[in-house]
């Protein structure tokens, strides 16, 4: 049995009268790949900023890679997510004035040290290796995705936190990206995939579904790699 | 990777940047040229001031004292007190001589023209006296570039012309006279008996003061009809002269009450009380004086215009900080998402107040060095247009300037800065 990578206990989060989150609880195995599933407003970005250190619980005990994160501050946050956490935002989120290789190593830079030959391996392995020298508009969307995932990679972190991978990609650079997450979770990368998406939701081995804030439903994929395949329900 | 990032930010962002080069030159530029002005200003509104007249009168040392003590001007201890003409060349030869710009002697006597019984002063005096300086320097000095605000009708008179005369407008418009009339001119000599010349009026003059009542002829014509040569009654100078301050009012009631240390910072700094104590040492029995509303008007002139010089300086650097500030945050607001996203890849605010505050310091030391040439350009233009000579380019302005750019950049900064320490990665990353 492998262990836990994430683990959310009666994890809220509250703005002022609003509960965006309400009594979270769940698990992520090493090597698992969880899809975090529910509509606009029902809590998913809430959850993946709190997964993602970029935020904190009001409520509730957040660890990752067995340490508590939940009552880290800031700077600690900030160690933790540069140390453990890969980020691929759906808007990409490049630095328009980088080109793809410095996108790739400014990940780097802040981790540890920049190294342009990693780099650019790491463009490889998203099969971006020739355009390692193209700033990201001359790159196209799918390109783009990616490049962010090359840079998600680089610092070969212990979870890959994905926020709508897919949501500004025509299909054939939705199959791209998906085919990517596949071979990462071939290798034993941990990935949470945060989506409104079914079809890509329908990639995960275990999905978790969220409305209003609660979670509803934590199911066994029994299709991962199918696009339409309906989920069996399994308990947590 | 640090170096990357500002490369790449810098190239690949040039008009932005580039604006704040701009607003930065635009800044620099006035500061420099205010600053290197105002730097000069001392030099070149003392220059300006001494077309005015002189600002240091030299009087036998009796005569001096009676007339400070008791306003005696006339009679037995004050007339018959002088000058020795042969040593006014020596003033050129005092410490502060280079701020010596010109001098003039005069010797004032009463005389009668064309046999009137009224008499009229007769002022002998150098127009424009070519001398050797025992310094081996030759110097042409005399009233044409000390009063030069006179209205002369007619030319000046040479020194060496010994038949012409010049007359003050009141007393030319009083006897009716026009240029080419000869006038006969008796002066009562030392030994008792008038001596009488014929002189031709080759100009009038219009002093605008007591002066335009007599009549002016080379100091040698006067000395011979009076039987005073080689004597003058008084000197007036003209000299470049720093304002007078605390330590040159003490120095001027009593120079021997300074310490030695006080005494060398005076002695070897332009003020008009050390510059009259110099000439002091070079004459025999002379009392040289400032004239202190000249010195005092010019002290006053200086310290406003000065004033006003720093006060644009500060003002343009504000405008500068004001629009730099506007632009850093605008930039910072507009790259909210990239500095979200350094944050959210690990970056501390420190890292990241660096790049922005590099990628803003190259940009404004790039404007600064840009407006600094431009303010210099503008410094001579200002010099030529209102001075007529060109302002001296000061060293000490550089560095000042480079503190200026370093402050308004940082100064300037300082609100986009808080408001990049504030921003949330969540805020900004998250485009739904």
């Amino acid at each position: 049995m492998k262990k836990n990578i994430l683990e959310l206990h009666e994890v809220s989060m509250f703005y002022g009268q609003v509960k965006a989150l309400q009594n979270i609880t769940f698990n992520v195995r090493e090597g698992e790949w969880l899809a975090i599933m529910g509509s606009s407003g029902s809590g998913k970005t809430t959850l993946m900023n709190i997964i993602g250190c970029l935020n904190k619980a009001t409520h509730g005990a957040v660890f990752l890679d067995g340490e508590k994160i939940s009552r880290l501050n800031a700077r600690d946050l900030t160690v933790i997510r540069r140390d453990k956490i890969g980020l691929i935002f759906q808007q990409f989120h490049l630095i328009s004035y980088l080109t793809a290789v410095e996108n790739v190593m400014i990940a780097q830079y802040y981790h540890s040290m920049a190294d342009e030959k990693e780099a650019l391996a790491a463009l490889e392995r998203v099969g971006l290796g020739h355009r390692g020298r193209h700033l990201p508009r001359q790159l196209s969307g799918g390109e783009q995705q990616r490049l962010c995932i090359a840079r998600a990679l680089i610092n070969h972190p212990r979870l890959i936190l994905a926020d709508e991978p897919t949501g500004n990609l025509d299909e054939a650079n939705q199959n791209t990206v998906m085919d990517i997450f596949h071979q990462l979770h071939k290798q034993g990368s941990t990935i949470v995939v945060v989506t409104h998406s079914p079809d890509v939701a329908a990639h995960a081995q275990r999905i978790v579904y969220l409305e209003f804030g609660r979670m509803v439903k934590d199911v066994q994929n029994a299709h991962p790699h199918g696009r339409a395949g309906a989920p069996a329900e399994a308990g947590r | 990777m640090f170096f990357r990032m500002i490369f790449g930010a810098v190239t690949r962002q040039k008009q932005k940047l580039l604006m704040m080069a701009c607003t930065m030159a635009l800044g620099i530029s006035l500061a420099t040229a205010m600053l290197n002005v105002m730097l000069d200003v001392g030099d070149k509104v003392n220059q300006e001031l001494k077309t005015y007249g002189a600002n240091i009168m030299v009087e036998p040392r009796g005569a001096s004292i009676l007339s400070d003590l008791y306003g005696v001007r006339e009679g037995v201890g004050v007339t018959d007190k002088f000058l020795i003409e042969a040593e006014l060349p020596r003033i050129k030869t005092i410490f502060w001589a280079f701020n010596i710009l010109d001098f003039a002697p005069y010797l004032p006597v009463q005389a009668r023209a064309n046999d009137s019984p009224e008499h009229v002063t007769l002022l002998g005096t150098w127009f424009s006296k070519h001398l050797d300086i025992p310094t081996g320097e030759q110097v042409d000095t005399g009233i044409i570039n000390l009063k030069s605000w006179w209205e002369v009708q007619g030319a000046w008179l040479e020194d060496a012309d010994e038949s012409g005369v010049m007359a003050g407008a009141a007393f030319a418009a009083r006897r009716g006279l026009k240029i080419g009339d000869t006038l006969s001119v008796a002066v009562m000599h030392q030994d008792g008996r008038e001596r009488v010349a014929q002189l031709t009026v080759r100009a009038i003059y219009h002093a605008g003061d007591k002066a335009d009542d007599g009549l002016l002829a080379p100091l040698a014509v006067v000395q011979r009809l009076s039987g005073l040569e080689g004597k003058v009654r008084r000197i007036e100078v003209s000299a470049l002269t720093t304002p007078e301050n605390d330590l040159a009012r003490r120095a001027a009631q009593n120079p021997h009450s300074l310490s030695r240390h006080e005494w060398e910072i005076w002695y070897c700094t332009a003020y008009v009380s050390a510059i009259a104590y110099q000439i002091d040492e070079v004459l025999t029995d002379s009392r040289a004086k400032p004239v202190l509303q000249v010195a005092a008007s010019e002290g006053a002139i200086l310290q406003k215009t000065q004033l006003l010089m720093l006060l644009l300086t500060l003002l343009s650097l504000a405008c500068s900080a004001l629009a730099i500030s506007n632009l850093v945050t605008a930039n910072v607001m507009e790259r909210s998402t990239e500095i979200g996203l350094l944050k959210a890849l690990g970056a501390t605010n420190g890292q990241i107040s660096l790049v922005v505050l590099a990628e803003i310091l190259i940009a404004t030391l790039i404007g600064g060095a840009l407006g600094y040439a431009a303010g210099i350009g503008l410094a001579q233009l200002i010099g030529h247009s209102v001075f007529g000579s060109a302002v001296a380019i000061k060293g000490l302005v550089i560095p000042i300037i480079a503190i200026l750019i370093l402050v308004v950049t940082i100064g300037g900064s300082i609100p986009a800065i808080h408001m990049l320490l504030r921003l949330r990665p969540t805020e900004v990353l998250h485009g739904r």
